[in-house]
């Protein structure tokens, strides 16, 4: 099967800086895939080499099996972006901005077209301001055109450059709804977010960029087993006996945590501590997550 | 072809909403230097022999105008664009220089026509001008249009700024467009001027419309048209080459 993105030693260098290190991914076709890492890791700088606005210096790109330089109209009909800043063209209204976007990917007018672009502004909440010229929206309705924009042309491989950075519940809620149901349907989706429960919760894998360079790249379930656990932590204010206290993994004021092999294990850790003679004031289970994975690999 | 057709709807789009300020003002503003030097030099030996100043100044005015507003519509355009960022919606689709190139060009020279256009009519209004050859109205109107759309493509490409893109029109364009001949025929130069005013191409575009309409000009005809012919070329072979190498568009 065509790999839907394929990075082959990708390298940009500005100057001094390796903004791209020999980046080497591969994303699947239909595969919900994360790309992740501090900011200055390079998530942009492939993404834009990707799309085209960026040249990398060494290595290869491809976009459905089509080189981003030598054979760019395919790769770029092939890829729809939402780019990371919120930008308009304030001469136009919504729905022209859509039809004008369709038209620069060659699609002209027709009834299937204005239907899919109503079905995207009835996905996106932007029905009631089809008509409205951009500069009238707000910062979420512009960057749900964004949205609507990369999806008008159907690209099959389509990437999310932060999409919900500064957004509200509701649109996280509308737009995650939506970008689920397009995968779904067989599309490729890459996501670049620093909100990494919505990487974790949303993405089958993950690449962790640091410093140019991929530092991890395995499937979200792996990567927790390998760097993150369920834990428990409880409340004591006491001091914790001896025996009890060497048992513990990390012990933060009156918080101490211990290590769980699985949800089952809760009740025999609490009666393990009862018979030790402590009572917990509070317990809380942790299950575990991607921020202990990231800060992990990228302290590593 | 619907990619190329829809840039090129867009751009006609962009000076078309706000038609007043680009086509009429420049109108009006070609209509005030009519009236005001047509009255001030009436009595001049400026124009060609056996025309009225007033009818030799307008086709020198319609072509001004001309040239300012193809250079001000594709650099305008392509600046608005990179500054506000929305340049990204006409780089991530499948377009090639050919579209960029000929949409953008193509626009400015439907907008510097129309100019051309409005300065004209309002010039009969006040004089009468004769058209003597019109082959030669249209082939100086579209290749003077289309060479400072280029013109106006380099330096949108070239300019990071808006300050930068005034200097470029305000120390390049406009000495050049004002000393061509505009408001008088080079003949009534001393030979020193006359011989600085052969170096400015733009000269070539004003005397070769002007020959369209009174059938005379400083210099042969030929001459004008290779030397128009030849600067549209080589501008437009360089401005396909910047937008095919990404220029300050992909780093």
């Amino acid at each position: 099967m065509t790999a839907a993105i394929e990075a082959l030693g990708v390298e940009k260098r500005y100057g001094s800086l390796a903004a791209l290190d020999g980046v080497s991914l591969e994303v699947r076709e239909g595969e919900f895939f994360a790309l992740l890492g501090p900011n200055g890791a390079g998530k942009t700088t492939l993404i834009s080499a990707l799309a085209g606005l960026t040249r990398a210096d060494h290595g290869t790109l491809k976009v459905m099996g089509h080189d981003v330089v030598t054979d760019y109209r395919a790769a770029r009909r092939a890829l729809g972006i939402v780019p990371q800043e919120i930008v308009f063209d304030p001469f136009f209204s919504v729905v022209e901005t859509l039809r004008f976007q369709a038209g620069y990917f060659g699609l002209p007018r027709t009834r299937a077209l204005d239907a899919w672009i109503d079905e995207l502004l009835a996905n996106l909440a932007l029905t009631d301001k089809a008509d409205a010229n951009m500069r009238q929206l707000s910062g979420g309705m512009k960057r749900r055109v964004l949205v609507a924009q990369a999806l008008v042309h159907k690209p099959p491989v389509i990437v999310l450059d932060e999409p919900t950075a500064g957004v509200d519940v509701e649109l996280r809620q509308t737009l995650w709804q939506f970008v689920r149901r397009l995968n779904a349907e067989g599309r490729t989706i890459l996501l670049t977010t620093h909100y990494l429960e919505e990487a974790q919760q949303l993405c089958t894998r993950i690449a962790m960029l640091k410093q140019g360079r991929v530092v991890a790249l395995d499937t979200t379930q792996h990567l927790l087993t390998a760097f993150s656990e369920r834990v428990l932590r409880v409340e004591v204010a006491a001091t914790l006996p001896a025996p009890v206290a060497r048992e513990a993994r990390k012990s933060e004021g009156h918080w101490h945590t211990f290590a769980l092999h699985d949800t089952t294990e809760v009740e025999s850790r609490l009666r393990w501590l009862r018979e030790a003679g402590v009572t917990p004031s509070a317990i809380e289970v942790s299950e575990p997550d991607l921020e202990d994975v990231f800060v992990k690999l990228m302290h590593r | 072809m619907t990619g190329f057709l829809t840039l090129l709807t867009k751009e006609i789009l962009r000076f078309w909403k706000v038609a007043f300020q680009t086509i009429a003002a420049p109108v009006l503003t070609a209509l005030l230097y009519l009236l005001i030097f047509a009255h001030v030099m009436a009595e001049s030996n400026a124009a060609f022999r056996g025309v009225a100043y007033d009818q030799f100044l307008i086709p020198g005015l319609a072509m001004m105008s001309m040239l300012q507003n193809a250079f001000a519509n594709t650099s305008s355009s392509l600046i608005q664009s990179k500054i506000t960022g929305n340049i990204i919606f006409i780089l991530l689709p499948p377009l090639t220089h050919w579209d960029y190139y000929f949409a953008y060009v193509i626009a400015a020279t439907a907008r510097a026509l129309a100019v051309g256009l409005g300065v004209f009519l309002v010039g009969v209004l006040v004089a009468h001008v004769p058209v003597a050859h019109p082959w030669a109205i249209l082939a100086f109107a579209l290749l003077g249009s289309g060479l400072l759309a280029a013109l106006g493509l380099i330096a949108g490409l070239w300019a990071e700024k808006f300050d930068q893109l005034a200097a470029f029109q305000n120390f390049i364009v406009m000495p050049l467009t004002f000393l061509a001949g505009v408001f008088y025929s080079i003949q009534s130069l001393p030979p020193v001027w006359q011989a600085v005013s052969r170096c400015n191409p733009f000269f070539y575009l004003i005397d070769g419309f002007r020959y369209g309409f009174f059938g005379q000009s400083d210099v042969a005809i030929s001459l004008s048209l290779s030397v128009t012919v030849l600067s549209f070329l080589c501008l437009s072979a360089v401005t396909l080459y910047l937008i095919k190498s990404g220029y300050k568009l992909r780093h």
